[in-house]
């Protein structure tokens, strides 16, 4: 309950925030929404000797319309995300997503830049980035640079960003017209994490399937691209055996651990399961049927 | 106005029995101005935390507190070693068993209390706690209950090797705890041989916890000038408390105050007494400073009292028309490194034997081994009214699988099994006096209310169109109010419970009990009872309890002991003031008692009503005009030993729905009808149901208190004990009948634990009929998504 | 551990406490504060029990340091009547008997005045998604979700009166 002694450092500013990660390298984690890093550290599971807050940069919130890109501050909480009217209209995969995290009180201090940051394969954002195709702009004492979600994820608890890194910006091209998407997630209970869960985005051109981009949440050592699933979508006619073949292709990819969620047997196939829902409300939202 | 809407009017401005008054202990609640022991600070206080074993079976090498006494703030380190003088690093259970209090050269489970750090906050002692070095040996663990007898076992108990008893009978096996059986072994065994049917299902009830919302803790404080001790604790039965410490430290009980202030929920997690307790009482003894321990969610669900972890086989003998002949039952009773079951003496299954239920079973059999497994102790609690939930779980499941067996609608094999009303008083054949029942007209009314047919239309339908829907129905009589003395005690204390009343002169009283309400509603509803009694409005008494130093000896609350027995006292003790009113009035009236007679609240004389003396108005005269040769003053106290349990019933229906691609349940409908007789404030009596349904469902459909085979806790936080949340809870449907208990005072038996203990199995039946079709009779809890999805996947459903 | 001065507003009134970084808010509220309403029923970000409002949200002030609430504006259990009248959700858990042991409670109102004031008719279904991040063993939740209809009922009426 009791989380053990650190310094705390609260920049105005993202170069502050990058000098300090620079300063304390391994010993400092960044304190952005907490509401991961503070129950490990009150379990005493983690032992920073730095925390460096950056709830205090203004410039790391908002969200905002940029030549058609939509911008999203790592700072943005859940509960903004779920609240802005632009990403209602343009990327509603997401505020929808977002309603499945956790709880009220938490969605109001945790970030989709922590969520992504993070590297918990558990976590929802990072699927729904690689379905998505989102850019992510880290910042660090060499600069700044753009990193893509698919380069993004390197293990569990192992990301791209460097010690002296922070996300400050989410970039999501702007979905062409008949495009449509969905994230189904399979959970105990409200504010647990995903068993399962998978995000599609279809797009639909005529009768035949233009774009699919499918991805998984807790069923690998990261969140998962589909790619073969998506290949056997893309470029016919979306029938419900294609869908089994889809789902078919996520199943191989899958691999859960066991734990008290379910076996392997049983996440793989949820995995597949959330699949076939996600790619059918994806389909349902890019107007076809 | 006639005089009848007069009456009625007098009657409804006293608020009590059978008003759904607001409760009076919710203005501080909503303002945030409880007080729950957390809340506690006293000056000079510091705080205790406590170091725990990582393994669930390991020698203690050593403990080094040297770095933790080192660092600043931090007071004291005890061990064992430090109560070894004191004879305190043993204590007493309640199961005639003893329990280390910090551990004694071994460590028996995961999470076993090790050392106490006390520190001047809990920052410091978390600290602290991290700094004391303990060096262990592991040992084999011993998970599984069924090889806990197995000659190659490791030994537990080490303490007990070579004792041949345990507190409750003759052991065979170092690991063997007891043996206890009841009924006509013989008998039965013949009805079997004989029957034209038989059943038999192995039944689990696996491990769950309680989880109140607030954790365990207490703040002992010990005054070297005046040697007294004050105890704060979060407990059920603080006088238990008293006695129990008396005899553990030497104090005497005149010297020993304990305090059950607000309490956060027990659900019988707040009965035992924990190590965290005694360590942080010798800590406060030894440095004359209060001391707080408040443990975690974690070392909660990990440590106190657990609930279940019976592993049982259940069978029935029956006629071809399901008339059920025997009943036949084992359990083995998995009861962790100490044997602390919160029981009454006897009763080391708890009231098991009322597993014949509902139904009038001619012969019965039923044997319970307990053993002990490297796991934290416990296994009375949650709202289990000692092991009912065990004893319906088992006959509400297995004549659900009579039913299937003989192709018996579930409803109509209940009729044909039901006790019938002429039969109550009913003895039943595991030695039971049944008070009261009318089991048929209550079935009959739910049926109709969730229109039965129609359900079991539309299941057909369903079925043929390879959708999951399960009808799930439990008709219970459950056994509350220990309860007479003869047959109860705890630690040797009778089972009676007390209250005491005194009446002010300006017309209203105060009231103290020794139960102990911890969101039960006892400052309103006890207020509800003596306003009816005494004619004075339930707003203008007072009820206290929980302070051993001013509330008269009483066992506690759990059990839903408190109507049953704390309402009989309550009522005998308003009861015995009204008498001496009687005289007062009749004094004050110039009249002979025998032509007084009593009127809602006020005595009048018999024949002349406008002849009349309100009880404010006798209060009065009790303290100035009394008749020649009475004591001034009106008050009473009321110590009563019930002379039966309590017999309340309910009959519940639930609806499911099963997701088959992901095993998803959703709870459709649940209709509760509950008769515990007289109803006291039926809007509290709805609160209990609504809370007991959901604790049911949380139970039947997810929690699980689980190990590794290295006896390695799974699971122990919020994060994956399932709690349900507003989203998961369905919507509860209430209905009542009331048949009032004719041995009662006011006719009225307990209800609070009725929805734990008939919910449970009402949705594992719901569960298995959704699956009968297939040929399934028995599935055991919980029924997470996972579990049934593995079912369907093996019955091919999902295609 | 050196300790910072932190200054911030509870129930209107401006407060400064000396704590380390390290300090929970649940903490300095209950221990320093005396603001005994907020409680602790776990250590993993999962009851609610501890929830608060700050600067118009409602937090979990188990999962945020005393040194975050820097210049913010708190409200716990204790600052909903104002003016020593109680705040329509209060009577309402009083009327509906949304309350049983008490320890969820301060939670729950809190959560459900911040939940009336971000949708002031909520369904039930909303209610349910809105107050997921308060757990409650006593009550079932059936009668809290009607305490929060009853709030709502009762606040929409007096908004209409006060339009008039």
């Amino acid at each position: 309950m009791i989380p053990p002694s650190f310094e705390y450092h609260a920049p105005g500013s993202v170069d502050d925030a990058v000098a300090l990660l620079s300063q304390y390298g391994d010993e400092a984690k960044i304190l952005a929404g907490g509401h991961s890093l503070l129950p490990m550290m009150k379990l005493r599971f983690a032992e920073p000797e730095h925390l460096v807050d950056i709830n205090n940069i203004g410039s790391l919130k908002g969200i905002r319309e940029e030549n058609g890109e939509i911008v999203i501050g790592s700072m943005t909480s859940e509960n903004d995300l779920i609240n802005s009217a632009l990403l209602q209209e343009k990327c509603p995969m997401l505020p929808e997503a977002a309603k499945l995290i956790a709880d009220p009180q938490v969605r109001n201090r945790g970030t989709i830049g922590g969520d992504i940051s993070h590297g918990d394969p558990g976590n929802d954002h990072p699927a729904l980035m690689l379905a998505l195709d989102a850019k992510f702009i880290l910042v660090g004492s060499n600069g700044s640079r753009e990193v893509l979600a698919i380069d993004f994820f390197l293990g569990t608890f192992f990301t791209a960003l460097e010690t002296d890194e922070i996300m400050t910006e989410i970039r999501i091209a702007p979905q062409p017209a008949g495009t449509g998407a969905s994230y189904h997630k399979l959970k105990r209970k409200t504010g647990d994490y995903a068993t399962a869960a998978a995000a599609a985005v279809i797009g639909i051109s005529g009768d035949s399937c233009r774009s699919a981009r499918i991805a998984l949440t807790n069923l690998g050592a990261t969140a998962l691209r589909a790619t073969d699933a998506e290949a056997v979508l893309v470029g016919q006619a979306i029938t419900d055996a294609l869908i089994e073949q889809a789902a078919a292709k996520v199943m191989e990819i899958c691999d859960p651990p066991e734990d008290l969620r379910g076996d392997v047997e049983y996440k793989t196939h949820m995995g597949g399961e959330m699949t076939r829902r996600a790619i059918r409300d994806a389909i349902k939202r890019a107007g076809g049927n | 106005m006639s005089a009848a809407q007069e009456t009625l009017e007098r009657q409804d401005q006293l608020q009590g029995i059978g008003c759904s008054r607001k409760r009076k202990e919710d203005p501080r609640f909503i303002q945030g101005r409880g007080l729950y022991v957390d809340d506690v600070k006293l000056p000079g206080m510091l705080f205790g935390a406590l170091v725990r074993s990582p393994f669930a079976h390991a020698r203690v090498v050593s403990i080094n507190k040297e770095k933790a006494l080192a660092l600043p703030g931090v007071h004291a380190v005890v061990t064992a070693e430090d109560l070894k003088p004191l004879g305190l690093h043993w204590m007493p259970t309640l199961a005639g068993d003893t329990q280390a209090v910090l551990a004694d050269e071994k460590v028996c489970f995961q999470q076993q209390e090790v050392a106490m750090v006390v520190a001047d906050d809990r920052y410091i002692a978390a600290d602290g706690a991290e700094l004391v070095e303990v060096e262990y040996e592991a040992l084999p663990a011993l998970v599984d209950p069924h090889k806990a007898m197995d000659a190659d076992a490791p030994i537990i108990r080490e303490d007990l090797v070579g004792k041949d008893e345990a507190g409750q009978g003759k052991r065979t096996h170092d690991n063997h705890i007891f043996t206890w059986d009841v009924g006509d072994k013989d008998g039965t065994h013949r009805a079997f041989d004989n029957a034209e049917v038989t059943v038999r299902e192995e039944i689990l009830n696996p491990r769950v916890h309680p989880s109140p919302l607030e954790t365990c803790g207490c703040v002992a404080s010990f005054d070297k000038v005046k040697g007294d001790l004050t105890v704060y604790i979060t407990s059920q039965a603080p006088h238990i408390v008293r006695t129990v410490v008396t005899l553990l430290s030497g104090i005497p009980e005149s010297k020993v105050r304990i305090i059950s202030p607000d309490i956060g929920g027990g659900f019988g997690n707040k009965v035992g007494i924990y190590p965290g307790y005694v360590a942080a009482i010798v800590a406060s003894i030894v440095l004359g400073r209060p001391v707080k321990w408040i443990e975690n969610r974690i070392d909660n669900l990990s440590t106190t009292a657990f609930a279940r972890d019976y592993h049982g086989v259940g069978e029935l003998a029956a006629d071809k028309d399901g008339r059920i002949k025997a009943l036949r039952f084992y359990a083995l009773a998995d009861h962790g490194a100490f044997n602390a079951h919160a029981q009454p003496t006897k009763w080391p299954a708890g009231l098991f034997s009322i597993c014949t239920g509902s139904y009038d079973i001619p012969v019965a059999y039923a044997r319970v081994d307990g053993v002990y497994t490297n796991k934290a102790p416990g296994g009375v609690a949650y709202r289990c009214s000692f092991r009912v939930t065990e004893a319906v779980y088992l006959i509400e499941r297995m004549i659900d699988v009579l039913a299937q067996k003989l192709d018996i609608d579930k409803a109509e094999i209940r009729r044909r099994n039901f006790i019938k009303a002429e039969q109550f008083p009913y003895q039943s054949a595991l030695g039971w006096e049944y008070d009261s029942g009318n089991y048929l007209p209550a079935l009959e009314k739910v049926l109709e209310a969730v229109d039965y047919e129609g359900l079991r239309r539309e299941q057909a339908e369903k079925r043929a169109r390879g959708e999951l829907m399960g009808i799930g129905i439990c008709t219970f009589t459950e056994i509350v109010g220990a309860g007479p003395s003869k047959a109860c005690d705890v630690l040797g204390v009778g089972m009676f419970d007390s209250c005491e009343i005194r009446v002010h002169p300006t017309g209203s009283a105060i009231a103290r009990m020794g139960t102990i309400t911890q969101g039960q509603g006892h400052q309103t509803t006890y207020a509800q009872i003596i306003a009816s009694e005494l004619g004075l409005s339930s707003d203008d008494i007072q009820i206290e309890e929980g302070d051993t130093d001013t509330a008269p000896y009483g066992l506690g609350t759990y059990g839903s002991r408190s109507t049953p027995v704390g309402g009989a006292a309550t009522a005998m003790a308003a009861r015995s003031i009204r008498a001496k009113a009687q005289k007062i009035a009749a004094h004050l009236l110039e009249v002979s008692p025998e032509d007084i007679e009593w009127d809602v609240d006020r005595f009048q004389v018999k024949g002349n009503p406008e002849a009349a003396k309100t009880m404010k108005e006798v209060a009065w005269a009790a303290y100035n005009n009394v008749p020649e040769g009475m004591e001034m003053g009106l008050e009473s106290v009321n110590y009563y030993d019930p002379p039966n349990f309590t017999y309340p019933f309910g009959i519940y229906v639930c609806v499911v729905d099963i997701d088959r691609h992901t095993g998803e349940t959703t709870i459709r409908r649940f209709y509760a009808l509950d008769d515990c007789g007289t109803r006291i404030n039926p809007m509290i009596i709805d609160g209990q149901i609504h809370g007991g349904l959901n604790e049911a469902f949380a139970v039947a459909m997810g929690q699980l208190i689980s190990f590794d085979e290295d006896g390695n806790l799974q699971g122990n936080t919020l994060m994956d004990y399932f709690i349900p949340t507003f989203v998961e809870t369905p919507h509860w449907e209430t209905d009542y009948t009331v048949t009032p208990s004719p041995h009662h005072p006011l006719g009225a038996k307990g209800v609070a634990e009725s929805p734990h203990v008939g919910g449970i199995p009402c949705f594992s039946n719901a569960i298995v009929d959704a699956f009968a079709h297939k040929g399934v009779t028995h599935l055991d809890m919980p029924h997470t998504a996972y579990k049934l999805w593995k079912t369907i996947r093996q019955l091919s459903l999902d295609t | 551990m050196a300790k910072t001065q932190v200054s911030f507003n509870v129930n209107g009134q401006d407060v400064d406490v000396l704590v380390e970084p390290r300090e929970l808010l649940i903490h300095v509220l209950r221990e320093q504060l005396r603001l005994t309403g907020s409680h602790i029923g776990c250590e993993t970000s999962h009851c609610g029990a501890c929830t608060v409002d700050i600067n118009g949200q409602s937090v979990k002030s188990c999962t945020l340091l005393a040194v975050q609430a820097q210049g913010a504006r708190v409200i716990t259990v204790e600052g909903l009547a104002a003016g020593g009248e109680l705040h329509p959700v209060q009577q309402a858990f009083m009327d509906e008997h949304g309350l049983q042991c008490g320890f969820c409670t301060p939670g729950m109102l809190v959560r459900g005045y911040r939940l009336l004031q971000e949708n002031p008719n909520p369904s039930e279904e909303e209610i349910r998604m809105g107050m997921a991040g308060n757990l409650c063993r006593c009550t079932g939740y059936q009668n809290i979700v009607k305490s929060i209809q009853a709030a709502a009922a009762a606040m929409n009426a007096d908004a209409g009166n006060q339009a008039e």
